[in-house]
C-alpha cells in the first residue's frame, strides 16, 4: 500500500456526466434520505427544511460557505444532534430511536479533531475499535492495516500531540474506518491544510471511494467538491440552492468558459455599459470582471475590437465557484 | 492476505447489529481511562502513599503528641492519631473525588474532546457519564486502600472494620464527584473550579470534623457540618475505625443514606448534563 502518490485523483470524466453511478446503485434503497430536514437552535434556524438522498457507493457533497448549516446537517446524520423537524432516515433506521445502532455503522471525521493527545497514534485506533465492541486482536489487526493505509505506520508508537495537522487528519480518517463503516461522514476533511497535505488526503479518500465506501462530505472548497463528489448540493443560508453532479451544475448554472478581466484601480468603474453584450452573463467583482461564454477567447477578441484593454486577462473553464456566485451573488470563500 | 479494506460492493442497508448492553459500553469508557492511566500509574501510586504519610506524621504524631495531653474520657486510651486517621481518610478521598470530577472531565468535553469522539460511536452520553463515575470510584478505591495500609502502618486503627471504612470513604468521594461532574458538563472553561475549591471544598475540609469533633465548633457554625456530606463520611469512617457503630446504629445508617442519596442523585444529573452537552457540541 506504499505506492507513490503520483496517482492524482481524477475527477469523473465529463462524458460520464450524470452516469457516474452504475445503474444498479441507482435502484438500491438510499443510505440516507432527508425530507424537510430542519435544525433549530432556540429560535435560530441553522438548517431549514432540506431534502436529499444519498445512494450506496456514492460520494455526496455539501458545498457551502461558513455558517451555511453543513456541520449542523452532518451532526444530525451522525445521530449526535437531534432532528428539530422533518424526516431523516439513515441506513433505513430512525435516528430518534436507533442512534447507537446507526452510529455503530458510521465512520465520522468531525470538523475539529477529537483525538486523544495523551495516547499514541496506534492506541487511538485501538481504543476507538473497542468503542465499537471489536475484540482486541481484531482492533490490533485493523489498526496496523489502517496505519499503513494512511501512511502513518512509522508513527504508530508516537504520541498524537506533535503530529502535523495533515497527519492528525489522516489518523482521524483511519480511526473512522476501524469499524468498517457503511457510510463515512467527513466534515471539512482538508480545511486548514497546506496543498500537499490536502492532495495526500484526497488521494486516500479517492481510494476509499473506489473501494465502494459511501462518502458524505462537506467542504467550502470548490476544487475539493469537484475532485471528490459524484453529486453535491450547494448550501447557502440553511437551504439547498442547487443539486447535481459538478459537471451538471456547471452546465446548468454557468457557461463552459469564463474570461476574467482585471483593470488598473479606478478603470473598472469607468467602463459602464462598454462590456454589455460581450458575453452571455457578466459579473462585476470588486477586483475583476467575469465574462461568461462558451468560448472565452472570442470574448477577449471582441473586447479588444471595442477598444477595451484590461491590465490582465485570464480565460479558464467554469468551476463550482462560478456556480455559487451565480446562485448566491457571493463568493464561496471570503 | 485479504484485507478488511479490500474492494467490495458498496455497503447497502444491511443487517442491524444488536444494541450492546449498557454495561459493556460503560466498560469501554472505563477501558479508555485505564489506558491513559497506565502512563501515570507509578507516579500516581507514589503520591497516594505520600499524602497519608505526610499528614499522619505531621498532624497525627506531631500535633497529636500535643493534643493527647487532654484525652477523650469516653474512649479509653484513644490517641489523636486514631481520632484523626478516619477523618483524613474520608477528607483525602473527597478531595481526590472532587478533582477527578473537574479537570479531567472538562478535558474530555472541551479540550481534547475525546468524549465527543466516543459519542460518535455506539456509546451513549449516559454510558460516558457512568463510565467516568465507575472509573473515579476505582481510582478512589486505590487511594483509600493505600491510605488504609498507611493507617495500619501507623498503628492508628482500633478495629478491623477499617476494611469497611474503605468503601465508605469511596462513597464519600463519590458524593462529591457525581454532583460536581454534573456541573462540569455545563462548563466550557475551568474558571469556576477555583471558586468551588476555595469556597466549597476547603471549608468543608476544615469544618467537617476531620481534625476535631464538631461539638468543639461554635454553635452557629455547627450546621455547616451537619449538611456537609464530608461530615457524614468522616463520622461514618470514624465509627467504623473506633468500633462505635453499635453506640448509634441509626446515625450510622443516616450517614450512609445521605452519601448514597447524594452520589446517586449526582449520577442521574450527570447523565443528563452529559447528554445535553454532547448533543450541543
Ligand atoms: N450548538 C449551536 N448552538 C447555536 N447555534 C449554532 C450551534 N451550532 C451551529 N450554530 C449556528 O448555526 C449556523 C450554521 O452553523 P454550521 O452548521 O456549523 O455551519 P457550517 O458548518 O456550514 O459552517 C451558524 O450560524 C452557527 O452559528
Ligand atoms: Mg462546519
Amino acid at each position: 500500500m506504499h505506492d507513490s502518490l503520483a496517482t492524482e485523483p481524477t475527477p469523473a470524466v465529463e462524458e460520464a456526466l450524470g452516469a457516474s453511478r452504475p445503474a444498479a446503485r441507482a435502484s438500491a434503497p438510499p443510505l440516507i434520505s432527508a425530507r424537510g430536514l430542519t435544525k433549530r437552535f432556540d429560535d435560530f434556524t441553522a438548517v431549514d427544511g432540506i431534502d436529499f438522498e444519498v445512494a450506496p457507493g456514492e460520494a455526496f457533497g455539501f458545498l457551502g460557505p461558513n455558517g451555511a448549516g453543513k456541520t449542523s446537517t452532518m451532526r444530525m446524520i451522525g445521530c449526535t444532534s437531534p432532528v428539530s423537524d422533518g424526516e431523516l432516515r439513515i441506513l433505513d433506521m430512525d435516528p430518534r430511536r436507533q442512534g447507537p445502532q446507526i452510529r455503530s455503522r458510521l465512520g465520522v471525521v468531525p470538523q475539529q479533531d477529537t483525538l486523544d493527545n495523551e495516547l499514541t497514534v496506534r492506541e487511538n485506533l485501538l481504543i476507538y475499535g473497542r468503542y465499537f465492541g471489536l475484540p482486541r486482536e481484531e482492533c490490533a489487526r485493523r489498526a496496523d492495516e489502517l496505519l499503513d493505509f494512511v501512511q502513518l505506520a512509522d508513527r504508530g508508537k508516537d504520541l498524537v500531540e506533535p503530529l502535523s495537522g495533515g497527519m492528525k487528519r489522516r489518523l482521524t480518517i483511519a480511526r473512522s474506518l476501524i469499524n468498517e463503516p457503511s457510510l463515512m461522514l467527513l466534515d471539512e476533511p482538508t480545511t486548514g491544510l497546506d496543498p500537499q497535505a490536502r492532495h495526500l488526503l484526497w488521494d486516500r479518500l479517492y481510494r476509499l471511494k473506489q473501494r465502494g465506501v459511501t462518502l458524505v462530505l462537506t467542504t467550502h472548497y470548490m476544487d475539493e467538491a469537484e475532485q471528490l463528489c459524484d453529486r453535491l448540493v450547494v448550501m447557502d443560508k440553511a437551504k439547498i440552492v442547487a443539486e447535481g453532479s459538478p459537471q451538471q451544475l456547471i452546465q446548468r448554472y454557468s457557461t463552459r468558459e469564463v474570461a476574467e478581466f482585471r483593470f488598473l484601480p479606478g478603470v473598472q468603474e469607468t467602463l459602464d455599459g462598454k462590456l454589455d453584450g460581450l458575453a452571455s452573463r457578466i459579473e462585476k467583482l470588486p477586483d475583476r470582471v467575469l465574462l461568461y461564454a462558451d468560448d472565452g477567447e472570442e470574448v477577449v477578441m471582441a473586447a479588444r475590437e471595442r477598444g477595451i484593454h484590461p491590465e490582465a486577462v485570464l480565460v479558464r473553464r467554469s468551476t463550482l465557484e462560478d456556480v455559487f456566485l451565480r446562485l448566491t451573488g457571493r463568493s464561496l470563500v471570503d | 492476505m485479504s484485507s478488511f479494506l479490500d474492494a467490495r460492493e458498496p455497503a447497502g442497508i444491511g443487517r442491524v447489529p444488536p444494541l450492546a448492553p449498557s454495561w459493556s459500553t460503560i466498560g469501554r469508557v472505563i477501558e479508555h481511562r485505564a489506558m491513559l492511566y497506565r502512563r501515570t500509574f507509578r507516579a500516581s501510586l507514589f503520591a497516594s502513599f505520600g499524602v497519608p504519610l505526610l499528614f499522619l506524621t505531621a498532624m497525627g504524631l506531631g500535633l497529636g503528641g500535643y493534643v493527647d495531653q487532654n484525652p477523650d474520657p469516653t474512649l479509653e486510651g484513644l490517641t489523636y492519631l486514631q481520632f484523626l486517621a478516619p477523618g483524613l481518610l474520608a477528607a483525602t478521598v473527597m478531595q481526590a473525588g472532587s478533582f477527578e470530577a473537574a479537570f479531567p472531565i472538562l478535558g474530555g468535553l472541551q479540550w481534547n474532546k475525546i468524549f465527543h469522539a466516543m459519542f460518535a460511536t455506539p456509546i451513549r452520553a449516559a454510558d460516558i457519564a457512568y463510565g467516568n463515575i465507575v472509573w473515579i470510584a476505582l481510582r478512589l478505591t486505590l487511594i483509600a486502600t493505600v491510605f488504609a495500609i498507611v493507617i495500619v502502618g501507623f498503628g492508628a486503627s482500633r478495629s478491623p472494620l477499617l476494611v469497611l471504612a474503605i468503601p465508605v470513604a469511596v462513597l464519600t468521594g463519590l458524593s462529591f464527584s457525581t454532583p460536581l461532574m454534573a456541573f462540569t458538563a455545563t462548563q466550557r472553561t475551568p474558571d469556576k473550579f477555583a471558586a468551588i475549591f476555595r469556597f466549597g471544598i476547603t471549608p468543608l475540609f476544615l469544618f467537617s470534623g476531620t481534625f476535631y469533633p464538631i461539638e468543639n465548633l461554635p454553635e452557629i457554625v455547627r450546621p455547616i457540618a451537619w449538611v456537609s456530606p464530608l461530615w457524614h463520611g468522616v463520622d461514618a469512617c470514624r465509627m467504623l475505625m473506633l468500633d462505635t457503630v453499635g453506640r448509634d446504629p441509626l446515625l450510622f445508617t443516616i450517614h450512609i443514606g445521605v452519601l448514597v442519596a447524594l452520589a446517586g442523585t449526582g449520577a442521574a444529573f450527570a447523565a443528563r448534563t452529559f447528554e445535553a452537552r454532547l448533543v450541543r457540541g
